[in-house]
């Protein structure tokens, strides 16, 4: 069997035996879990490989599987990756690992259903990364969804309906606008060329009216921008985050964010290029207001995980105007801002699930002098916090300097902007470190620092956002090989 | 009548047959489960015969009937349903320990009538077809006597058919007074002949057509009856006439609709327009406010039927496959919902409410199970057949440029969404008291019929090529 599929099936099959392991055999059930991500890893990084003489690898596919589905629509059964999809493929199954053996603790209960969701969601990322026939994209799109439901719903905190519940219909909304925007896009490329295919391989160059493209390119937009999020839907993602349990938090931060961000470098621009550059202005001003609108109310907060989640807002703005400046530069900046992201945010959240398992609250004047008591969860929260906000050597600074460097060429006043942000990303990342490990302990009583597996867990994140930082070329040629298809 | 005639005609006299022997076998003896097994084993009867008119069709038998692939198609489609709807009677307990053996009688005289329907190509047939359903349904309706909800369902039912039947009647009366012919295709000829703008009363006698169908079909304006119907009904009856019913009357319409010619069809398209975005939002929004598993049911039956409007007004062969595809998964998917319900639901009374849902998915996952997919089956979420059944409705709407129409489905659909939701998210709530409950294991019936329709939701979900391409070949020769 080729790759593609054989790594999907292993993720849906694990969650399958997980699930049936069950709440008896927790332990197996773990394993279970664990074993299957790591086979999905072994699967992805066999598919990397160098170009002629160790040169980036330019154009083609790594890997590709092309069967019929529906052919009564042209609809086929498409996956490809190229360097983009497999970095954040190995994203994806790297955070869906952590996530795993974050859990440990904090699910006790339903442990079986809980992997099993837990997998399908990761089986259904790493569908969209992979999947180029429209139609299959949206059916990973939308199977993302339903798990990640179950994952808030049931193991969230204590409003977990409501932000369950929001979270759904604003996803599932716009992803419907999407689905519209696909369907119209292939009668269009119908009425030209008289071919019926949902492959987007066909479908691009499709020749359409200036205005239906506008109209089209923006059912994607929605769809991709509330998924970002990009101000002003990103109203759902500060619930979800704050109410999903540890690994659901990790997971949408560190990946379905990213589908987004993914699906406007794969399909939005190159479907509609024309569309995209008159609509550029306004994705610009977008990004810039993420930015400045997400790090001013992430200052304001007071509970932490919440505090977290804006920050996912402002970071993702730097997504938003690197896809929108149209150079290799900030598009390549775009590309390690999401795995940056994926890696800081996601370390961020285990941390906040870790201390809440120590202190069972998110609220930050309940928190403060711990560095005293729990030495080693302070440092990796400064490494942390410094890595969120940009410091030189860790993965973000790299990303977002890339970014602002190809913004400032063709968008001087935006990339001016949007390095406002940076000041601000440092002002609340120290006050996080401020107000959790610095100043009076607010409550009384021993906690335990971090165990040899919450360490551990971290110490990964902490060393990939390092290499990432210190020697970013395997990865930027990497993604130069997805960006220069395009 | 030619040996081939007869062949074509056997799937229609299955049922019938098996009506009669049923009601013989009764005054024999009374014994549910074997009663049970001869109507089933009548259906399966049917089913096999559908195989030799396969080979036969299309073929003309009578002036009355046809039986082409489309007829063969949706007859599989209605004996499949009304077999589960059978079994998952026969599991039922909800009905205060009353014989069952009159329900099957009539659950097999009712498939007969559909059936008759989706063969019909003459007004005679059509209306016989339509009221050998609407009589064995006032029965099924109302057979649990001693319900005060059961009996008001029925008569509100017995009003308001009768009265679409003389709307009905008085349409084809219009339509064939002006025609001279009660045949589709020459009405459609006929209809033709008088361009460039139809006649006015063969306009208006279509109208008051459509308008009996409606109610059939309970769209907007015609729905009034179905939430206390639904509720009022025990859980297999409501199952049955979500979908048997309905798509007999809804195969039918089809036909005629695409019978017609432009002129015709022209004159209908903004009524069937008007009302298919009605029904959608109306039923959509009604349903936001329920409370009770039986009355979502019935609201978002509103809303499917005028998805499935919107699959017919494409009139394409696109759209026509799109309208069986779309039957298929939503019969398969409702009748697992009502069968859930039906499953619940104890002899003193029925698990309608939300609040009887709670907790369910940790006490009885399998159950739960079921009951979710249909759910996200019905909101027409991925790996479920409703999904792609919407997605070929879409397809098939924007490929006749049906914009408007379109994008109301998918407003739509996000809207249903909620209410779809919200019966999952009652039932993933922790349980009030924890521990097992007093509720007997499932009957060996009810628990294979579920099983296998959540496997054909999912089926249709994932692999829909097999059953496309079947549709394509037998809709291929009809239109």
């Amino acid at each position: 069997m080729s790759p593609l599929p054989l790594l999907i099936l292993v993720l849906l099959a694990g969650g399958l035996f997980s699930w049936l392991a069950g709440d008896r055999r927790p332990r197996l059930c773990r394993w279970i879990a664990a074993a299957s991500l790591l086979a999905g890893i072994g699967i992805a990084l066999s598919l990397f490989r160098a170009g002629p003489d160790g040169a980036p690898f330019l154009g083609g596919w790594l890997a590709e599987t092309d069967v019929d589905w529906i052919p009564r629509l042209g609809i086929g059964f498409h996956l490809a990756v190229d360097g983009l999809s497999l970095l954040l493929v190995v994203l994806t199954l790297l955070l869906g690992l952590l996530s795993v053996a974050a859990s440990r603790n904090e699910i006790a209960h339903r442990v079986g259903f809980f992997h099993f969701n837990l997998l399908w969601v990761l089986a259904g990322v790493v569908g969209v990364f992979t999947a180029l026939d429209l139609f299959l994209f949206y059916f990973f799109w939308e199977l993302m969804l339903v798990p990640m439901y179950f994952l808030i719903g049931i193991w969230g905190h204590e409003n977990r309906s409501y932000a369950a519940m929001k979270f759904f219909l604003f996803t599932q909304a716009s992803g419907l606008l999407m689905l519209l925007s696909i369907i119209g896009l292939v009668w269009a490329n119908h009425a030209a060329t008289g071919v019926l295919s949902f492959d987007s391989v066909d479908l691009i160059g499709t020749a359409v009216a200036p205005r239906t493209g506008m109209f089209l390119m923006l059912g994607f937009f929605i769809a991709f921008a509330v998924k970002i999020p990009a101000v002003p839907v990103h109203t759902w993602l500060p619930d979800a985050h704050t109410q999903a349990p540890t690994a659901g938090s990790v997971i949408l931060a560190g990946l379905l964010l990213k589908t987004g961000a993914y699906g406007l470098i794969r399909f939005a621009v190159p479907l509609f290029p024309e569309a995209s550059e008159r609509f550029a202005p306004v994705g610009m001003v977008l990004g810039v207001v993420g930015i400045l609108y997400g790090a001013v109310l992430a200052f304001g907060q007071t509970d932490l995980k919440r505090l977290v989640a804006y920050t996912s807002v402002s970071h993702m703005g730097f997504v938003l105007i690197g896809v929108y400046a149209f150079n290799e530069l900030a598009w390549q900046g775009v590309v390690i801002q999401m795995i940056a992201h994926g890696l800081s945010t996601g370390g961020l959240f285990l941390l906040v699930g870790m201390l809440y398992e120590r202190l069972h609250t998110r609220d930050l004047a309940a928190m403060g002098g711990l560095w005293k008591a729990i030495p080693r969860t302070g440092t990796i929260g400064l490494m942390l916090a410094l890595a969120s906000l940009g410091l030189p050597g860790m993965a973000n600074f790299v990303a977002e300097f890339l970014i602002l460097v190809g913004v400032y060429r063709t968008q001087p006043v935006y990339a001016i902007l949007a390095t406002a942000g940076l000041v601000f990303a440092a002002i609340y990342s120290l006050r996080i470190v401020a107000r959790v490990f610095h100043g009076p302990r607010a409550a009384t009583g021993a906690i335990a620092d971090l165990s040899f597996r919450e360490t551990a867990i971290l110490a990964v994140v902490i060393l990939l956002l390092l290499w990432v930082g210190l020697y970013p070329q395997p990865v930027l040629d990497t993604a130069l090989h997805g960006l220069g298809g395009m | 009548m030619t040996p081939s005639q007869w062949t074509g005609l056997a799937p229609l006299i299955g049922p019938a047959a098996a009506a009669v022997a049923v009601l013989l076998w009764i005054s024999v003896r009374r014994a549910d489960r074997t009663t049970a097994l001869l109507a089933g084993a009548g259906l399966v009867v049917s089913l096999w015969l559908l195989v030799g008119a396969w080979d036969v069709a299309p073929l003309r038998i009578g002036p009355l009937l046809v039986m082409d692939g489309y007829a063969v198609f949706f007859l599989a489609l209605l004996y499949a349903t009304a077999l589960a709807v059978l079994a998952i009677t026969a599991a039922y307990r909800g009905i205060g320990g009353e014989r069952k053996e009159e329900l099957y009688l009539l659950l097999l005289l009712a498939t007969l009538g559909a059936a008759v329907l989706v063969a019909s190509t003459h007004f005679a047939s059509f209306f016989l077809g339509l009221e050998t359903l609407s009589i064995a349904l006032y029965g099924m309706i109302a057979y649990y006597r001693r319900r005060d909800e059961g009996i008001e369902a029925g008569i509100k039912y017995l009003v308001l058919t009768g009265a679409s039947s003389a709307i009905l009647v008085f349409g084809m009366a219009l339509v064939y007074a002006q025609t001279g012919t009660m045949e589709f295709r020459a009405i459609a000829r006929a209809a033709t002949g008088m361009l460039p703008a139809v006649d006015p009363m063969v306009g208006a006698g279509l109208a008051l057509l459509f308008a009996g169908v409606g109610f059939k079909l309970a769209v907007v304006p015609f729905h009034l009856w179905t939430p206390d119907v639904y509720a009022g009904a025990p859980a297999p009856v409501g199952a049955f006439i979500a979908t048997v019913s309905k798509g007999g009357v809804f195969a039918l319409l089809l036909r005629l609709f695409l019978n017609l010619d432009d002129p015709g069809r022209a004159a209908l398209f903004p009524v069937i327009g008007l009302v298919a975005a009605a029904s959608m939002t109306v039923g959509n929004l009604l349903a936001l406010f329920q409370h009770n598993v039986k009355r979502i049911l019935a609201y978002s039956s509103i809303a499917h039927l005028g998805y499935l409007l919107v699959a017919l007004l494409a009139t394409s062969r696109l759209g026509v496959e799109a309208a069986a595809y779309y039957l298929a998964a939503y019969f398969a998917t409702t009748v697992a919902a009502f069968g859930v319900v039906g499953l619940r639901s104890s002899d003193r009374d029925e698990a309608e409410t939300l609040e009887a849902y709670r907790g369910l998915f940790w006490r009885r996952p399998g159950l739960s199970l079921v009951l979710t997919a249909s759910m996200l089956s019905l909101a027409g979420i991925p790996l479920t057949g409703g999904f792609v059944a919407k997605f070929f409705v879409l397809s098939a709407g924007a490929g006749a440029a049906l914009w408007t129409l379109v994008v109301f489905l998918a407003v739509n659909s996000a809207i249903g969404l909620y209410y779809y939701l919200r019966v999952i998210l009652v039932m993933i709530r922790a349980p009030e008291e924890p521990g097992g409950e007093t509720v007997p294991a499932l009957p060996a019936a009810g628990g294979i019929t579920l099983g296998i329709l959540l496997v054909a939701i999912v089926w249709l979900g994932v692999l829909p090529g097999p059953l496309q391409r079947w549709i394509a070949g037998a809709v291929a020769g009809s239109f």
